[in-house]
């Protein structure tokens, strides 16, 4: 005879432990990525094919800057998250598996890192 | 003991038994356009940097978005922004319990595909007109 609830009995024990994890970070970013989705349309996507000074005049504004700054951290975090659950679906075989995850997973780092930096690098000054 | 009828048993069925519904096509497509914006997501981020590196290098890899390739893939990645949008502000629906009904899903399913590409033609105007 066990006190315990049947949830408090089987969890953990599934193969992968917890779950819930990447569908709540996708969601979450997913929700962050709504309004920022917009205003990357509506500040910075005119500007592909623009000159390099208005480029450099639009980071001027905070606004622009920041919200640019976060959309592309959080995009390439959503961006990673369905890339790793697009693999763990198709991809079979242990070694190419982990090859994949360590790869997308690391260019989204850096991608989003290096994205941040050019657009802070404008913002303070060019 | 080994499993003698291994790869023998029959299949539950799958994709190619069913007859082609437009959920299951939102369903593939959202992967596909999420995965597919990979590419104009690193073509933005390159031109950022060349941006924050200077004038020439800039007009460079902007001379690349802007050709015909260029533009093929960032029209491309505009309507596969759109049906993801779309798409993903549907399932934050669904997360909450709604739209389950027959009629919903296929109402909602040709809704949002019709809806990306007028959303896409819609941007494409405000780009070329302000």
């Amino acid at each position: 005879m066990t006190y315990k609830t049947d949830m408090a009995r089987v969890k953990g024990l599934g193969t992968a432990k917890e779950g819930t994890h990447e569908w709540w970070i996708g969601r979450l970013t997913s929700v962050a990525l709504i309004p920022l989705t917009l205003g990357f349309l509506w500040r910075v996507a005119p500007l592909i094919g623009g000159t390099h000074a208005e480029v450099l005049a639009a980071f001027q504004s905070p606004f622009t800057a920041i919200t640019t700054i976060l959309f592309i951290m959080i995009a390439f975090v959503h961006l990673a998250g369905g890339l790793q659950e697009v693999i763990v679906d198709y991809v079979h075989g242990k070694a190419l598996l982990v090859v994949l995850l360590v790869s997308t997973r690391l260019t989204c780092l850096g991608m989003g890192f290096a994205g941040a930096f050019a657009v802070a690098k404008i913002a303070f000054g060019g | 003991m080994a499993d003698v009828n291994r790869g023998k048993r029959p299949l539950s069925p799958h994709i190619s038994i069913y007859r082609s519904e437009i959920n299951m096509i939102t369903s593939i497509l959202n992967r596909i356009t999420g995965v597919g914006m990979m590419l104009a997501a690193i073509l933005i981020v390159w031109w950022l940097l060349a941006a924050a590196t200077n004038e020439a290098y800039f007009d460079f890899v902007n001379g690349i978005l802007t050709s015909w390739v260029g533009l093929i893939v960032m029209f491309g990645s505009l309507w596969a922004l759109w049906f993801h949008f779309l798409g993903g502000l549907r399932h934050l629906v669904m997360d909450f319990g709604y739209g389950y009904e027959l009629k919903s899903v296929d109402f909602w399913g040709w809704a949002i595909v019709g809806l990306s590409f007028v959303l896409t033609a819609v941007s494409i105007f405000c780009l070329a007109t302000f």
